[in-house]
């Protein structure tokens, strides 16, 4: 088995709102997949089909070998899933729920009630699992919710926009978690908006827009596609003749300000860029692969443009 | 008001008041319209088929010398005042009027106050320049108009099934007079707790206490406690005797009641915290205890402080009116037509089973909404999302909803047992024999389980298959199945008509004959609808009906 989650061509409509609309997803067994999109994509509508909270209208999905829809229960057994907009029973409490929803989730090995475990996480989230959950924050309910899913033993983790409540330590102790889970073997479909942390934990990446999968791949490859930005303060003026980037093949968006260059260049012609600053000569130069939010800005925003295509 | 002060200093608590009603109003353009048409059409309906029921004097004197003082209907219903076909109409619907303007009422206060803060609503709207009272002064005046509209229609309405336009005036008056007293009620309510569903509870257990109050004084008779439907602003109905006396002053009593309700909310949601209740939250368990384990686990935890309050309702109320129904064929033989009348009945044993079946029948309908409220809690915690996490657990769909079954079940079975045993207490211990008496009237209790699981299970099948529509359906076949039972045979509707009610298939106990097939045939109903209800579950999508363009499916 290589792949935790298959998806393929998946269609689901609300009524005339089309959610899904051929998405293709892969997510293979051990990695930390990022399922990017903006809101309104249709991430959560995937991840509650794979849940079989939903049923596609049409294509195909499998999970851990088997079928979201039928074999759901069996399935949730080997998953955990915390849900983008945490929602608790008032009257309960942090530790309760935490309990709680480990021992629904039940099932054949039932080593959910590994106390040492909760109790560290309980202790790295920084949680009170002694007040109600009416009393908690959007980010404690957000902890309670994922402290239940980490403490678990399943081998898929479903977090569906996970930190969106969570203030920056606290993002911090998710991002140590999901590491350690990772070196652990668990396979985790992190569904966000917030490129930074899919940059920083996840092995691959499926970008989704108005549903369907605009690219997938490992940041490289994907990086690969793309250009570098050049920033460069140069000897001598930009506008010198010898320069010349204007004309030049591969080079993007070109701003020259006195002696200050800044351009995007295709891998291609990256050599002959440098190699033309060098002759006027370079003061100082950074050369970067964009972020993941330019990437996905240039490529949501180019999308956009041709909305004509289907799609 | 200047035009700069300091934040906080401008306006009075009140400001913004007009714009949270105005809200309010958009948001029951609907449901607020609707309930007002449907109790005026059924008030109205049923004052235009009594008129043709009893279009003499004659058939009208004697009604009022049977039925008007028959204690079993004067609990059900209320007492009557003279025997106009206005005071007949008064002795059957004045009071039920009245109940469901109070429900109305109620449910508008409570979602426009603690629900909008417990959803976090309030919190939002507060933040706005938005005055600490003006959520409650909203909610108060969307009520008032509610109540206002209802009254007006009614007023509007009454004269044209021929009733005298005075008499009909009054009665409207009563009606929304007691929907405004219980919307006083239900805002000190909603200022107690944190829960929206507790404040709910409160106040229809208030309206609950209403009912009994007024019903044991009505049924007691002269020589009874018969000053205890003065208690109750549900006896204030009768007491105006629209077509009567004419008492415009008790009007006052609602008014006041509506007034310091009011007064009394305003005072304490000036001293409390947006979302505290007057107790504070303790803090609970770390850990899950052993019982919390599996969904039952979860359902029972849910449930069992709602089912804890039902079952002392109901012990405390069927205490009383089983204590009420000794020496209830008493009232009778002041007058020889009466003697007739009260032999023809079946005498002082047969006049006291008939209101202990009367008892039983409310406590079979009243078992029935519970068990409605349990089952429409599925729908609630799959629209508020909180059924999400368990169904992404190994809880399977059918599962889950069984384990919120099985509470409706054995809590609707719990409170008829209550009911039973209360009632046989209440009244063996006057009568001298509380050991047969509460085995006789546990048994004639259970006798109404298979029709209150049958309506139950309605609510299972609509969960199912419409789950949209679900719970104001269900709630729907329930006010349908009240009336086809309490006014059905005297509207003398069609065999058809009643024979949908499951109630009137269950036996009339006690005094009444028990036939195996009619409950054999309930329960097998009741079966096939939960069947249809989990197979329907099985096969839908799950969570809030997304509509077409107007919500967005992500997130």
């Amino acid at each position: 088995m290589s792949n935790a989650i298959e998806v393929r061509a998946l269609h689901k409509s609300f009524g005339r709102t089309v959610a899904l609309d051929g998405l293709d997803l892969e997510v293979r067994a051990g990695e930390v997949h990022a399922f990017l999109g903006p809101n309104g994509a249709g991430k959560t509508t995937t991840l509650r089909i794979l849940l079989g909270l939903l049923r596609a209208d049409g294509g195909s999905a499998t999970l851990l070998g088997g079928d979201p829809w039928r074999d759901a229960t069996a399935l949730h057994r080997r998953l955990a899933y915390v849900p983008g907009d945490v929602t608790l029973w008032p009257g309960l409490t942090g530790g309760e729920i935490i309990d709680l929803l480990g021992r629904l989730r039940g099932g054949p090995n039932p080593k959910h009630g590994d106390a040492k475990r909760r109790q560290a996480l309980i202790e790295r989230f920084d949680l009170d699992p002694a007040k109600k959950a009416r009393a908690y924050s959007k980010g404690n309910r957000q902890k309670v919710a994922l402290i239940a899913a980490l403490a678990s033993d399943a081998e898929l983790l479903l977090l569906d926009e996970p930190t969106s409540g969570l203030d920056p330590l606290m993002e911090a102790a998710f991002r140590g978690c999901v590491t350690d889970e990772r070196q652990s073997g668990r396979t985790i479909l992190l569904s966000s908006h917030i490129l930074s942390e899919a940059e920083a934990l996840s092995d691959r990446v499926t970008i989704i827009r108005a549903g369907r999968a605009v690219e997938t791949g490992t940041l490289a490859e994907m990086r690969h596609l793309t250009r570098d930005l050049v920033d460069a303060e140069l000897a001598g003026p930009a506008s010198a003749g010898l320069l010349s980037l204007d004309g030049l093949a591969g080079v993007h968006d070109l701003v020259t300000d006195g002696v200050r260059v800044r351009c995007e260049v295709d891998h291609a012609a990256l050599n002959e860029v440098l190699a033309r600053l060098t002759t006027v000569g370079v003061r100082s130069l950074t050369c970067r692969p964009p972020t993941l939010e330019e990437l996905f800005l240039r490529h949501y925003s180019s999308e956009r443009a041709v909305a004509g295509a289907p799609g | 008001m200047t035009a700069l002060a300091l934040p906080g200093r401008t306006g009075t608590g009140l400001t913004g008041t007009g714009e949270l009603a105005r809200l309010a109003f958009r948001r029951d353009k609907i449901g607020l319209p609707a309930a007002v048409y449907v109790i005026t059409v059924a008030v109205a309906g049923q004052a235009y088929t009594l008129k043709k029921l009893y279009p003499t004097a004659s058939s009208r004197a004697a009604l009022a010398a049977t039925g008007g003082t028959n204690p079993a209907l004067n609990f059900l219903y209320s007492r009557m005042f003279g025997t106009s076909i206005g005071s007949i109409v008064t002795w059957r619907y004045g009071m039920w009027a009245g109940i469901f303007a109070a429900l109305m009422t109620i449910i508008l206060v409570i979602r426009h106050t603690r629900t909008d803060e417990e959803g976090g609503r309030a919190e939002l709207v507060g933040a706005a320049a938005v005055g600490r009272q003006a959520a409650l002064a909203a909610a108060l005046v969307t009520t008032a108009a509610a109540a206002g509209a209802l009254t007006v229609l009614l007023c509007l309405v009454l004269p044209f099934t021929g009733l005298p336009a005075a008499g009909s005036a009054l009665l409207a008056l009563a009606v929304g007079c007691c929907g405004l007293a219980f919307a006083g009620i239900a805002a000190v309510a909603a200022q107690l707790t944190s829960s929206a569903r507790t404040a709910r509870g409160i106040a229809l257990a208030a309206l609950a206490v209403a009912f009994v109050l007024r019903g044991v004084g009505d049924a007691a008779g002269a020589s009874g406690p018969s000053w205890l439907s003065w208690t109750s602003p549900l006896g204030w109905i009768q007491f105006t005797q629209p077509f009567a006396a004419r008492h415009w002053w008790v009007l006052v009593l609602p008014l006041a009641v509506a007034a310091a309700g009011a007064a009394l909310a305003f005072a304490l949601a000036a001293r409390r915290d947006l979302d505290a209740g007057l107790l504070p939250d303790r803090p609970g368990r770390p850990a899950a205890s052993v019982l919390l384990r599996g969904p039952s686990g979860l359902a029972w935890r849910l449930q069992r402080g709602a089912l804890l309050g039902w079952a002392t309702g109901y012990a405390f109320t069927f205490a009383a009116c089983g204590a009420a129904a000794k020496g209830i064929g008493q009232l009778f033989g002041t007058s020889s037509a009466l003697e007739h009348e009260f032999t023809r009945l079946g005498g002082q044993a047969a006049i006291t089973n008939a209101y202990l079946a009367a008892l039983m029948l409310l406590a079979g309908l009243v078992a029935a909404a519970y068990a409605i409220s349990v089952i429409g809690r599925m729908r609630t915690e799959e629209t508020g999302e909180t059924a999400e996490p368990v169904l992404a657990t190994a809880t399977g769909r059918v599962r889950w909803a069984l384990s919120h079954i099985g509470v409706a079940v054995v809590g609707a079975a719990l409170l008829l047992a209550v009911a039973g045993v209360a009632t046989g207490l209440g009244y063996g211990l006057r009568a001298g024999s509380a050991g047969t008496e509460v085995a006789r009237l546990t048994g004639a209790a259970m006798a109404q389980l298979p029709s209150a699981l049958a309506l139950a299970a309605v609510a299972v099948a609509l969960l199912g298959l419409a789950p949209r529509a679900s719970v104001a359906a269900a709630w729907t076949a329930m006010g349908l199945v009240v009336l086809i039972n309490l006014f059905g045979q005297a509207l003398q509707v069609s065999h058809w008509v009643l024979d949908i009610s499951p109630f009137t298939h269950a036996p009339k106990l006690p005094g009444g004959s028990v036939a195996a097939a009619p409950l054999l045939w309930l329960c097998l109903a009741a079966l096939a609808l939960a069947a249809a209800g989990l197979s329907g579950l099985r096969r839908r999508d799950i969570g809030l009906a997304f509509q077409a363009g107007v919500t967005n499916p992500d997130s």
